[in-house]
């Protein structure tokens, strides 16, 4: 979900006769087919089968207490996961982009890890770091901050698949920043934390949004890290968790439900980001 | 890190934060990534050896662990080339020319990211389970896709579909499409034009994009759950034999078979920052 800079070139495009390039119809055809099979068909099946349930049975199996509960650990963990990724992969970015220090490029590498490791590690490395025995947990445990198997450690694990996201969508962005601004503010007397407020903040805002609605996308539809840090208990169960929960029942209608719930919120999102990233696009070009 | 030493720098002062604010924020982002990105990393390999070589060996070199081996790599084998090749040719198609509904057509390649892992995991039991649209069908040709191997294959590809995509489209259509016509016109043909003058240009996007699509579809788990059944020995990828020895309580074992895709995870990381040295080098 990075975004597509509308460029020049692409709007001269528009104005141009067909291009004297051979292939559209074989790669289109390709592409339409491929996209087809592997997503549209697969999505279609789930629209089907939930229109052939009945609708009320539908809407009590997607908004019982069970599935409330869910959707509401679900929304909130996303919510605070995304928050603190905001906040920490703003200053993460910040450091990567305005500072040299040593250990400046082991930092910036370290930032793609939880893109690159799989979930069901991070959840299994996670859960052990808070348990009572862990390296974080023999100190946190005892001071009562339980970071495994509550709805903290599920925070805790969405926050970490999420920041990346809010790093990478900041960082091009702040390195392209028009520095002339903050000479600016400074020569008409703006303190170095008045700009930063004033001046630096606001620019930086929808890019922030982007990368929080990022993160909060990822978190929602979160799985693997979940199964391991959640310790499969009622207060720790979020939406995806339910739905595997009822298919393992063979309770299908029961899954369904859970999923078409999770697609609208998916799509939603999907939609504002859209909006969003064209609205940082035009921001920024400003 | 000499705090008392001043800051030579190019930037005036004014739009600069001063030394003390500037190393308390290093500080902080230093403290939060080794806490939250180098400690969980350091655990999994501390704890594969908490009790020596043998239990490590043990486990990393089981039967079940060897099978989920082979199929991991056997899906990522099959999932990644299928999606480079949707990858070239859509951004190909989308990059070089106009057409309706390609604002319509980039939406639906981001679907995959926007849906969770276990809802498209679901997807393929309704599309293809016993109970499923095409169930009866392929029960009758005896098809099996759900809890088989196809199923992990299909459920991998769509999780993994838009990564390679993503990455080229940015890369080509920056690129325009001038260097093509220009390698038309001195007499090339199109698969020529493709293999010699487009590929070479995108090629760190593309091996970019394949590193990132690889690492996804060795270590998914939640799609590939739901379709799998988990079947010791012959449906359970490395993430689930994981999942699977976490539940019997083995304090070392799942953690050995982590510390595999632990190593995986680092081989990408440093094929990426090759690539992006590389990329920066060439430009």
């Amino acid at each position: 979900m990075t975004r597509f800079p509308e460029t020049a070139a692409d709007k001269t495009r528009q104005h141009r006769t067909s291009s004297p390039l051979p292939g559209k119809r074989i790669t289109l055809g390709f592409s339409v087919f491929y996209l087809s099979v592997i997503v549209l068909l697969p999505i279609a099946a789930l629209v089907l089968r939930a229109s052939h349930l009945s609708a009320t049975e539908l809407w009590s199996l997607a908004t019982n207490a069970r599935a409330l509960a869910a959707y509401k650990l679900s929304l909130g963990a996303s919510l605070v996961a995304a928050l603190v990724n905001a906040a920490f992969g703003s200053l993460l970015a910040w450091v990567l982009v305005r500072y040299k220090f040593p250990g400046r490029q082991l930092l910036d590498g370290l930032v793609d890890f939880p893109f690159a490791l799989p979930t069901a590690v991070a959840g299994l490395t996670l859960a052990n770091l808070f348990t009572e025995n862990g390296w974080l947990g023999k100190f946190l445990v005892p001071l009562g901050i339980r970071g495994a198997f509550t709805p903290l450690g599920v925070m805790i694990a969405l926050t970490f698949v999420g920041l990346p996201f809010s790093v990478r969508t900041l960082q091009p962005v702040l390195e392209n920043l028009d520095r002339g601004v903050e000479e600016a503010a400074a020569c008409l007397g703006a303190g170095r934390l008045r700009t930063f407020v004033s001046v630096i903040i606001p620019t930086l805002f929808p890019t922030i949004l982007t990368g929080f609605g990022l993160s909060f996308a990822r978190a929602l539809g979160e799985y693997g890290s979940i199964k391991f840090i959640s310790g499969n208990l009622p207060e720790t169960e979020i939406a995806p968790v339910l739905m595997v929960a009822r298919l393992d029942q063979y309770d299908y209608t029961g899954a369904i439900a859970v999923a078409v719930v999770l697609m609208i919120f998916s799509f939603i999102l999907l939609f504002t980001l859209n909006w969003v990233q064209g609205w940082a696009e035009k921001f920024q070009q400003a | 890190m000499n705090l008392t030493q001043p800051v030579h720098s190019k930037t005036p002062s004014a739009i600069r934060e001063s030394p003390l604010v500037k190393w308390i924020l290093i500080s902080i982002a230093l403290s939060f990534a080794a806490i939250f990105l180098l400690l969980p990393l350091v655990n999994v390999f501390v704890q594969a050896f908490a009790r020596g070589w043998t239990p490590y060996w043990n486990a990393v070199t089981a039967r079940d662990t060897g099978s989920a081996i082979r199929l991991t790599l056997f899906v990522a084998l099959i999932s990644v080339p299928l999606n480079v090749l949707f990858g070239l040719a859509a951004s190909w198609a989308i990059t070089k020319f106009d057409f309706r509904g390609k604002a319509v057509l980039l939406t639906f390649i981001d679907l995959p990211f926007a849906i969770s892992p276990v809802v498209a995991g679901l997807l393929f039991v309704l599309l293809c389970g016993a109970n499923g649209l095409f169930g009866p069908w392929l029960d009758a040709h005896h098809v099996k896709i759900i809890f088989a191997l196809p199923g992990i294959v299909l459920a991998t590809i769509f999780v993994t579909f838009p990564y390679v995509v993503r990455e080229l489209i940015p890369i080509m259509q920056a690129q325009g499409t001038e260097q093509e016509e220009a390698a038309l016109t001195l007499g090339a043909n199109g698969w020529q034009t493709f293999w010699q003058v487009t590929v070479p240009s995108v090629k760190w996007g593309l091996l970019y994009g394949v590193i990132l699509c690889n690492a996804r579809a060795m270590g998914e788990f939640g799609a590939v759950e739901v379709v799998s059944g988990h079947i010791a020995g012959q449906t359970d990828t490395l993430p689930l034999r994981i999942d699977k020895l976490y539940n019997e309580f083995d304090p070392v074992a799942p953690f050995a078979v982590a510390t595999l895709l632990a190593l995986l995870a680092l081989v990408t990381l440093f094929i990426k920052l090759f690539l992006e040295w590389k990329s920066r080098d060439e430009a």
